[in-house]
């Protein structure tokens, strides 16, 4: 239990999506222009991750491991399906977009237009495909580990983007140099916020 | 044989509209600084020359050879599932690259870890086929995709070559910074290998570039 809670807080602030590995740095730029979108697109980035990585973990354990298919016969244990695993997990994470979209649609369709355009485009964040090659690449053992850390890596996006967005909103009216106005502000300002994060480095509980 | 296509096409190979697609991307429609596209794996790989090099001709090798793959497939994908098609292609010319560098250039493999499957959901990628390739030629198309890898490319080692310079004094992994520099006092730059400084690294780029060309400045 402590471990998980160990990896949940780690995945937030140390292991950030955005400051630590720039993943869905395109969205992550592109959308962040209000308060209110960004938060909608953070929300249904971890939704998706927390559907997805499962997922993506349950098809690596259970087939794609060297000598994960002994479960269906001893023939099978020196089989390794791994290098089939980027397209296997591009077309979970695909499928399960488009089926997510579909079950908001049918049962909340006020959800469904909040997050609009997001949810479709959300199948080509960096961020989900990242999580689920992060996940294959460190090990972990159980599936309440890769869900906690899945939710953690989520909740660390809608962080970023929101903060990001509340600058953003802010600087508007500011004085900037003419061609760093836009894209170039807002390189420089999410540097400086991933070197405020890199204090939480090495914490522990 | 060449003279037939040519004549077939009325265009011939490299006209001054496909030098063009080759051009652009270097400065005025530069994927990372004016597009924003493939910024997620572009920042990551950048501690050291010799992984942003690798990284940049694989880009270029998937988004020209994906470009040419969907461009003559174009007029028979049904729209609606179209994505899915090309994230089914562009994967395969990644597991195709992933496995080359692995069988060929194993630690730089290990050095890109995870990024090299990023490849798949680069924004470059998925923006050059939608902007792209679905609406024109093969030729024109591939053409594109050489130029837009060539120009993340570009910025890529931009990057690499400052953050390993002012980092750990070394270009490609030979010492360039004199021995004597560091004897009066000359320290290497910690913070450069961080990850932070790849952001503002680019901010500045973007600042440059767009200081000397005044219609990219935004409002």
């Amino acid at each position: 239990m402590e471990n998980l809670f160990n990896l949940f807080v780690r995945s937030i602030f140390i292991d950030n999506m955005i400051f630590a590995y720039f993943l869905g740095m395109c969205s992550f730029l592109a959308v962040s222009k209000t308060v209110k979108t960004s938060v909608g697109l953070g929300i249904a980035v971890t939704f998706v991750l927390l559907v997805t990585a499962p997922v993506n973990w349950l098809v690596d354990t259970y087939l794609l491991k060297p000598g994960a298919l002994v479960w269906l016969s001893q023939d099978f244990a020196d089989l390794d399906l791994s290098y089939l695993s980027f397209m296997i997990f591009i077309a979970v994470i695909a499928a399960i977009v488009q089926l997510v979209e579909m079950v908001v649609e049918k049962f909340s369709p006020s959800l469904y237009n909040a997050l609009g355009i997001f949810l479709p485009l959300i199948a080509v964040n960096c961020a989900i495909l990242g999580v689920a090659l992060f996940v294959q690449e460190r090990e972990y053992h159980s599936i309440a580990e890769v869900t906690v850390y899945a939710g953690g890596s989520g909740i660390g996006w809608l962080l970023a983007i929101a903060s990001l967005a509340a600058i953003r909103e802010k600087i508007t009216y500011s004085n900037i140099p003419k061609p760093l106005r836009g894209l170039g502000i807002s390189f420089i300002i999410t540097g400086l916020m991933a070197i405020a994060f890199m204090s939480f480095m090495g914490i522990k509980i | 044989m060449s003279e037939k296509l040519t004549k077939v096409e009325k265009e011939p190979m490299f006209s001054s509209k496909i030098l063009k697609l080759l051009k652009n991307p270097f400065n005025l429609e530069n994927p990372i600084t004016v597009q924003v596209l493939g910024i997620c794996s572009a920042l990551a790989v950048t501690v050291q020359m010799k992984p942003a090099i690798v990284m940049a001709l694989s880009v270029t090798i998937v988004t020209a050879f994906s470009n040419l793959i969907i461009s003559s497939l174009r007029n028979t994908i049904p729209s609606r599932i179209r994505i899915i098609v090309q994230l089914v292609v562009v994967a395969a010319l990644v597991i195709i690259v992933d496995q080359v560098l692995k069988a060929f250039v194993y630690d730089v493999s290990k050095k890109l870890s995870v990024f090299v499957g990023l490849i798949i959901t680069n924004c470059i990628l998925m923006g050059r086929l939608e902007a792209y390739a679905m609406g024109n030629k093969p030729w024109p198309s591939f053409v594109d995709g050489i130029g837009n890898g060539l120009g993340y490319g570009m910025i890529l080692v931009i990057v690499a070559f400052f953050r390993e310079v002012l980092g750990s004094g070394k270009i490609l992994g030979m010492k360039i910074i004199p021995q004597f520099l560091y004897d009066s006092g000359y320290m290497d730059n910690g913070l450069m290998i961080l990850p932070p400084m790849a952001l503002i690294t680019i901010g500045i780029i973007i600042w440059v570039q767009r200081s000397k060309t005044p219609e990219l400045q935004e409002k």
